[in-house]
């Protein structure tokens, strides 16, 4: 997987980035995921892209957006992560959540907005 | 035509060698107009000057052209000799044979070729050339600065102390801005107030200095040596004369619950009130928003009690014009709001403080009397965070400032080293993205709030800060660890990012100075004229000009002093006559070239023309301020009409120069 | 294509850096071609599209604007003016049919004596190899 091909789609520009971590401390699946929002701009712009796509974490990564909000240099981690996981799905070409399973994997304490954005996820 | 002389000079060898110079004196004397050509082994020499001065005496000379060397090097030299055989110094042309031809060329045949095409051009040019007269305008010996911080100060009192009068314009009652508000320094941890408040004491005894506190500029008008400022003296609402600063009346005053502003609101003062007890003037102010005498008519209790009789509900601001020859902007800085900024929940909790507002909770003479308490509940904090880079460094969010502040990396070492030598039993944390300390000591003393003071540098942002029984929830990212912190904290101090004084735009307009993006003043060149504005007889000192700390902003007030002393000294300026030169009967008074003029030169005004028939037509024309205009030629390029030309560079000489080359 | 076809090149520099930096050329005794002959005018921004027009109207082959890098303009903003008045001028020159490489801007600083040589160089040789202007000259002009 080409990293270009994922700044090009998101039109982000990763080196804007200034690692100030302001992403990764606002993030609050911080500790369900093995990298971490910051990381996801640095392994996007150092090429590391199929590490990124084969990582658990980038499914944890519950879209609330709060990283680009916060984000002084607009540079939209939570972009750049839809954009390698739309590459697995596209790879794949199944779905990897069918709207049936979700009752059993719910957790009482998710949050509303969890469940929407797995569908916008995982579904197809 | 005219009557020119041709000099070709032989530079030695350094021309002589790859041009024949007998045959480029011969061709250009065959030239159109040209009664005199000859050539010398060193014309800047005094017997090549003099050969000049005898020819343009002989010959009666109207115009003269030298080839030899780059006008960069020479051409003030052989205009001084042309004026002193009472030839116009600006009939003097320079075609320049030596770098842009002997130099860079090894044959000799095109090198010869090429002089006399570089002579052809120049005499095509001499022969357009108008005698021009340097015009000059007398000096004002009299400074204006404004702003009254610890800039305007130093700025002040360097230029009093060369013997020149000079008016400080002060917004706020006192002088003495944001360093009189900030505890101790950076890298000493010296006092502020023990180093500022004589030098303020000093302004106010220096005779040359007159203090205009809680004035305004209204309206600047004129140019370099010649500005004339209206100034609005605010009502104090006491007689500034009769006042002896007793501070009787501010102890009597009803009114108790006026915010603070010198303490930035963190506890209250009276209506009427002296912001500081070191404050220059001493002199009580009415704050007409919370007056109830002033508002409702009743009270009065001020007048009651002061003794010498100074207070006058009745004043009004008075306007008042006064003559320049210099000004100094030293408007200086201010935080960013933060009401953008929610993740830190300043506005939520009182114990999320600003760094300034962290100053005046250490100083002895603030709120808590030197005593580090919450705001909120007046304990004792235990674990403070630190965060910097608020507002600073960001890039298109439409928060904040794209610039780094500049001073918030070594102002929060000081605050942190502050707090765990007063206070050991804290725990500090500084939150950074980088820690910046280029400056004479500033790496050592950073490194001594690690080393010795024991404070916790964590490299990452801190995320949000929640208040939640009573305690701060600081949530961050620690990238060295890779790890997200949750830290139950007392206060969160953030390190503001700095932006220029509000005021300053409006004061930019007024002096004709240029800002960017950021409203800081620019200066005239980046790196060689730091302290000069653009526009002429205007100088900066400064925060005003881009964020700097107190060392950086005394020397650079300094070197703004040294430059108006510079100016004040001279009698008269000479005026570069190469200005832009409107031809009044073309101009249709569009005002393009008033817009592009960098330098504000460019007015207009209303005149009377003769029209058909014994009519007279009135028309807006263009006028060109020759002291202020620097030369540029933006406008002449601009105006549609064709009304404007740069003399010594006018269309006509332009254009003879290409028609001699492209022959 | 003539053979040896010596092209007229007119250069516009500004004195405060262009100028200054064709000096350091020839201080340095770096060899441009003899084509070049350089007119100083104060500031980029003096440079009218009309002379650039006449230039060509004479019998100029190439015609190059040099300046002070965009920031460093002695008059602060000078040089932005002119890259917009080449920009437009561009535009009409490519209406007119003129090569787009026969006309150019460079900034080029006082310290870059060596930039202003090679710019000249490699000038020179596009203009060689473009051949003659003849669209915009004057033959009346011409000296018979």
């Amino acid at each position: 997987m080409d990293n270009r091909e994922i700044t090009r789609i998101t039109g982000v520009n990763p080196r804007k980035c200034m690692r100030c971590g302001k992403c990764s401390a606002v993030c609050p699946a911080y500790d369900e995921m093995e990298y971490h929002p910051h990381q996801f701009v640095a392994m996007i712009e150092g090429g590391a892209v199929e590490e990124l796509a084969n990582s658990r974490g980038i499914w944890r990564c519950l879209s609330c957006m709060a990283c680009m909000e916060r984000c002084p240099r607009q540079v939209e981690p939570a972009r750049l992560v839809e954009a390698v996981r739309l590459k697995v799905i596209r790879q794949a070409g199944k779905n990897h959540l069918l709207p049936d399973q979700i009752p059993g994997l719910l957790d009482p304490d998710m949050p509303q907005q969890a469940l929407v954005s797995a569908l916008r996820k995982y579904g197809k | 035509m005219g009557r020119i002389g041709v000099f070709v000079c032989w530079c030695g060898s350094n021309i002589a060698a790859t041009v024949d110079v007998k045959a480029v004196a011969e061709t250009l004397g065959r030239e159109p107009g040209v009664v005199y050509a000859a050539d010398y082994q060193y014309m800047c020499s005094e017997a090549g000057q003099n050969l000049l001065v005898q020819a343009i005496g002989q010959y009666k000379l109207t115009g003269v052209v030298i080839c030899s060397c780059s006008p960069r090097m020479h051409e003030a030299t052989f205009r001084k000799a042309a004026a002193r055989a009472g030839l116009n110094p600006y009939l003097v042309e320079i075609a320049n044979i030596r770098e842009q031809c002997s130099w860079i060329h090894k044959d000799r045949q095109v090198a010869t070729e090429k002089a006399i095409i570089l002579g052809r051009a120049a005499i095509a040019k001499v022969q357009l050339n108008a005698p021009l007269t340097a015009g000059q305008s007398p000096v004002t010996k009299r400074a204006l600065v404004i702003g009254g911080g610890i800039a305007g100060i130093q700025t002040a009192l360097d230029i009093a102390e060369a013997g020149f009068p000079v008016d400080i314009v002060e917004k706020e009652p006192t002088i003495g801005g944001k360093m009189a508000q900030i505890d101790k320094t950076f890298p000493t941890l010296d006092c502020a107030a023990c180093i500022l408040t004589p030098k303020m004491v000093d302004a106010a005894q220096n005779e040359n200095i007159d203090i205009l506190a809680y004035a305004q500029v209204e309206k600047v008008e004129g140019f370099v040596g010649n500005f004339t400022v209206t100034i609005r003296h605010k009502a104090r609402y006491v007689d500034p004369a009769k006042c002896t600063g007793c501070g009787l009346c501010t102890e009597k005053c009803p009114q108790k619950r006026v915010p603070n502003a010198f303490n930035l609101g963190l506890d209250n003062r009276r209506a009427i009130y002296i912001p500081f007890a070191q404050a220059v003037p001493k002199i009580a102010t009415i704050d007409p928003a919370y007056c109830t005498k002033l508002n409702t008519g009743k009270c009065g209790v001020c007048a009651k009690v002061c003794t010498a009789g100074a207070i006058d509900y009745q004043q009004t601001d008075r306007l008042e014009q006064r003559q320049y020859g210099a000004i100094v902007a030293a408007t200086g800085f201010q935080p960013i709001s933060l009401e953008k900024f929610g993740e830190y929940a300043y506005q939520q909790s009182p114990d999320v403080v600003t760094s300034l507002e962290f100053e005046r909770l250490m100083n002895a003479a603030g709120p808590t009397g030197g005593t580090l308490l919450r705001p909120s509940d007046g304990k004792h904090p235990h674990t403070l965070v630190f965060v910097q880079c608020v507002g600073s460094r960001c890039q298109g969010d439409g928060r904040g400032k794209t610039y780094c502040s500049k001073i918030c990396c070594m102002y929060t070492a000081k605050h942190a080293m502050l707090c765990r030598e007063k206070y050991p039993d804290t725990e500090v944390y500084v939150f950074y993205i980088d820690v910046r300390t280029p400056g004479k000591n500033f790496d050592e003393f950073y490194r001594r709030a690690v080393e010795e003071y024991g404070v916790h540098y964590i490299k990452g942002q801190v995320g949000k800060v929640v208040p939640q029984n009573g305690v701060l929830k600081v949530q961050a990212s620690d990238l060295l660890e890779n790890r997200q912190l949750h830290i139950d904290a007392d206060m969160v101090i953030l390190a503001t990012a700095m932006e220029p004084d509000p005021t300053a735009r409006a004061l930019a307009t007024q002096l004709t100075a240029s800002m960017d993006t950021n409203d800081f003043f620019t200066e005239a060149h980046p790196k060689l004229r730091p302290v000069e504005s653009p526009t002429a007889g205007v100088f900066l000192s400064g925060a005003c000009q881009g964020p700097k700390d107190i060392p950086d902003t005394v020397a650079q007030a300094g070197a703004a002093a040294a430059k108006v002393i510079g100016l004040l000294v001279k009698d008269h300026l000479t005026c570069n006559p190469c200005v832009a030169k409107p031809d009044e009967l073309m101009c249709n008074g569009c005002s393009a070239c008033a817009q592009v003029c960098p330098y504000g030169a460019i007015t207009y005004v209303d005149k009377d023309f003769r029209g058909p028939n014994r009519t007279t037509l009135r028309r807006r024309v263009a006028q060109v301020n020759p002291a202020v205009c620097q030369g540029c030629g933006a406008c002449t390029v601009t105006c549609p009409s064709g009304a404007m030309d740069l003399l010594g560079f006018s269309n006509r000489q332009i254009l003879a120069e290409v028609d001699a080359i492209c022959k | 294509m003539q053979v040896n076809f010596t092209p007229t090149i007119v250069a516009f520099c500004c004195n405060w850096c262009s100028y200054a930096g064709a000096d350091l050329s020839g201080t340095n005794r770096l060899q441009y071609p003899a084509n070049v002959k350089i007119i100083r005018i104060p500031c980029s921004c003096r440079l009218n599209p009309m002379f650039i027009l006449r230039a060509f109207q004479r019998g100029a082959d190439g015609v190059i604007l040099c300046g002070c890098h965009p920031g460093d303009c002695h008059y602060t903003t000078g040089n932005y003016y002119a890259r917009r008045r080449m920009t437009l001028l561009f535009s009409l020159l490519d209406y007119l049919g003129i090569e787009r490489e026969r006309t150019r801007v460079e900034w080029i600083s006082a310290a870059e004596g060596a930039k202003f040589a090679a710019t000249m160089a490699e000038f020179t040789e596009t203009i060689r190899a473009l051949g003659e202007n003849r669209r915009l000259e004057d033959l009346r002009c011409k000296q018979m």
